[in-house]
């Protein structure tokens, strides 16, 4: 009996095995490669190795003593220069004038001779101050924060407090803020298209409601590449929708449709529609289909019975639907960049930016948590309402 | 008698089908009046045309002497109870009941112990704030049945409210039913396809056939008298003896026997239907007809015995009470009964 179990449950096992091979390589492992390379911070401690190792004892306040100042001048001697290179980029960004201070430290390095000590205060007197080696001390910790935090435009200030980065340094807090805000008009927008739109589709039979429904559908089999462009094209000053209404003589000039916010929200609220109208239709068409009628002869004019009856019930679809547009809408990085103009850009673009044009890796993955954490928190409360389950008939 | 819903040539057709053809129809205030037949017969439809959710393709709805085709759902007052009773599942038990005197402008400080004293009356005050799922079937029927009351409607029409009951359950729920009836004098017209609830129920029965009214009368009347086929088929069971007319009251059977049946109007020669029922047949030899039969089976039912004859070419189903005198198979007996108790029609 045991044996059957176990070999049952064992076979049951290998019959996931692709599945959890897949999700292991192509979905859990590169996410810990997104978190780890947000947090990790090998690039100094790699180049200075003694100093990392022996630096964390000390007080930061003096001048660190004799054994860690070896330790640095070893390490600059040993590291290859394109690891140090590197480094000193790094921690230049942090305090300036690390780069002059560690070029003019590593050459005295390197023409020491065997045996002899380098006086680190006499190649640049820059050393007796805390402050660079307390720079030296944060950065070789194996971990930081200094990428996540810089997500949100905070840093720590020299005393590791977290502080709001000066406005002129960084502007992701806007750009966050601006994502939101054209992912919530996309959701608004297509819960004012879905709505009405899925309660028609399920008030209908045969093949009315495949035609609404394959509407729906077609789309969503499209590229969502295909579907952008063609928007690009409709859009344009001399596209269709402008060509039309001059040719009617409705307007004189082009409207500026395209290349700023009001192009990324019409091209993505086409786009993210059927994951507004999918959910209410399913919803709204397990309503039994006599409440309506029984809130008429209870004497509700139509509008009341939608209002008391109709819309209550389809909520769940509702939320669950405007959760699914704002949470795939936060991550949209296509169509802003082919129909959105500079100012349209939203944080995916941004993670673009750091991942492919400044090799920033630990910015792109920063920025990444925290698209990937706002995602996390809506699908809770996305899985959430839909165990609440859709209210069905008595 | 002053008709308070009348239908005048009432017909209602879905593209090529019609469903109900030149209907008249007459319910007095009070009444209560069943719809009884077979699914298709277009009983619902009738219901959905008083209710409003349908327009009638010809004729007129009159309620009180006044025309109402024109007036939407929601303006014509009628109380509507569905078959799946049609509860908000949204709303607590208490919502539901409050929902017609809130959409009729009932203030708030009125609705609340109008609410309670609807569901006191079906001993539902303790469930106020149920929702509708929590709630037994038979508890969910009383709140629709509350809820399509509290309003006071003129009329209240159901449409197999108690078809998704168990019969026990229905049983009781067809005598309260008939009780807040009387007690509340309310016109209702209840659709049904279970005869034995129409018969239970009703003042009236109108049974329909195919979009058409096939007898309309009291539980007696349709079940001592069919005036058709359909009818005596339909209501109960029944002993269909076809035969040819041979006189003013006079039908030889197709056995040869000739009996006496009640003056059909049918002239001689015409083939007709002579209905029986099965618990008129006797064996005790009273009654103005008498038929040579033998007993082809005995079944005991419980509270009596189903006796199966042969008379020859015709067969015939009788019921016995119990106590009458032991019967057994292959036994010779002659088997009588009233003229009076004899339907005739049109075979």
């Amino acid at each position: 009996m045991n044996a059957v179990s176990a070999r049952q449950r064992g076979r049951a096992a290998l019959l996931i095995a692709p599945l959890v091979i897949f999700l292991g390589v192509f979905f859990l492992w590169p996410l810990w490669l997104m978190v780890d390379v947000s947090i990790r911070n090998d690039a100094i401690g790699g180049a200075f190795p003694r100093t990392a190792e022996l630096i964390g004892s000390w007080d930061g306040e003096a001048m660190p003593d004799a054994e860690i100042q070896a330790a640095l001048v070893e390490d600059l001697r040993e590291t290859p220069q394109s690891t140090l290179g590197a480094a000193v980029r790094t921690l230049n960004s942090q305090v300036s004038g690390f780069r002059t201070l560690m070029g003019r430290t590593a050459n005295a390095a390197r023409d020491l001779e065997d045996g002899q000590t380098l006086d680190l205060v006499e190649v640049d007197d820059r050393w007796a101050e805390p402050r660079f080696w307390q720079a030296i001390q944060t950065s070789v910790a194996p971990y930081t924060d200094r990428n996540l935090l810089a997500a949100l435009d905070l840093e720590r200030s020299d005393t590791g407090e977290i502080e709001r980065m000066a406005a002129s340094a960084s502007a992701n807090r806007l750009i966050i803020w601006r994502t939101f805000a054209i992912a919530g008009s996309v959701t608004v927008l297509c819960a004012l298209i879905g709505l009405p739109y899925a309660m028609l589709a399920a008030s209908v039979t045969g093949w009315k409601r495949n035609a609404l429904l394959l509407a729906v559908l077609l789309p969503l089999w499209t590229s969502l590449l295909v579907r952008t462009a063609a928007w690009f094209i409709l859009l344009q000053n001399e596209g269709i929708i402008n060509k039309t209404l001059i040719g009617l003589g409705w307007i004189d000039g082009p409207l500026p449709l395209i290349f700023n916010r009001l192009g990324v929200v019409i091209a993505m609220t086409h786009v993210l529609l059927p994951f507004m109208v999918l959910p209410i239709f399913s919803v709204v068409s397990a309503i039994p289909k006599n409440l309506m009628p029984a809130a008429a002869s209870l004497g509700a004019r139509p509008l009341r019975a939608f209002w008391r009856v109709l819309l209550p019930l389809s909520m769940p679809g509702l939320l669950a639907g405007s959760l699914l547009v704002f949470m795939v809408a936060i991550g949209y990085y296509i169509t802003p960049a082919l129909v959105g103009g500079p100012n349209d850009q939203m944080i995916s673009s941004v993670i673009a930016f750091y991942a492919l044009q400044t090799a920033n890796w630990g910015m792109a993955g920063a920025l990444g948590i925290l698209l990937l954490a706002v995602t996390t928190v809506l699908y809770l409360v996305y899985g959430r309402l839909s165990r609440g389950g859709a209210p069905t008939g008595a | 008698m002053t008709a308070f819903i009348e239908l005048r040539g009432v017909s209602k057709t879905f593209g090529q089908v019609t469903v109900v053809e030149g209907l008249n129809l007459e319910v007095r205030k009070g009444e209560f009046l069943s719809l009884l037949g077979p699914s298709g017969s277009g009983k619902t439809t009738i219901l959905m045309m008083l209710a409003g959710f349908e327009g009638a393709t010809s004729g007129d709805i009159l309620l009180d002497g006044e025309k109402i085709d024109h007036l939407p759902p929601y303006r014509r007052g009628m109380g509507v109870v569905f078959q799946n009773y049609a509860l908000f599942p949204h709303m607590s038990v208490a919502e539901n009941v409050a929902f017609p005197l809130e959409m009729r402008g009932v203030p708030k400080s009125e609705t609340r112990p109008r609410v309670k004293a609807a569901l006191d009356r079906v001993q539902l005050g303790h469930l106020a704030d149920r929702r509708p799922d929590q709630l037994s079937g038979g508890q969910q029927q009383r709140v629709a049945l509350t809820r399509a009351l509290v309003y006071e409607p003129k009329v209240i029409l159901m449409d197999e409210p108690l078809g998704a009951l168990d019969k026990k359950l229905r049983e009781e729920m067809q005598l309260e039913i008939r009780e807040l009836h009387r007690r509340l004098g309310l016109t209702i017209i209840f659709v049904t396809h279970d005869q034995s609830e129409a018969l239970t129920m009703s003042d009236r029965i109108a049974i329909f056939d195919a979009g058409k009214i096939a007898q309309i009368g009291t539980a007696g009347e349709v079940y001592d008298h069919p005036h058709n086929r359909f009818v005596a088929e339909f209501i109960g069971e029944t002993n269909l003896l076809d035969g040819v007319v041979k006189g003013p009251a006079a039908v030889e059977l197709t056995n040869g026997a000739t009996i006496v049946a009640p003056d059909h109007g049918y002239a001689a020669g015409s083939r007709v239907s002579v209905s029986i029922r099965p618990e008129r047949l006797r064996l005790d030899g009273n009654g103005d007809n008498r038929l040579q039969a033998t007993i082809s089976d005995v079944v005991y039912q419980g509270d009596h015995l189903r006796l199966h004859l042969d008379a020859g070419a015709l067969s015939l189903v009788a019921r016995l009470e119990r106590g009458a005198a032991e019967r057994r198979t292959g036994e010779s007996v002659t088997v009588s009964f009233a003229a009076a108790d004899c339907s005739v029609f049109a075979a």
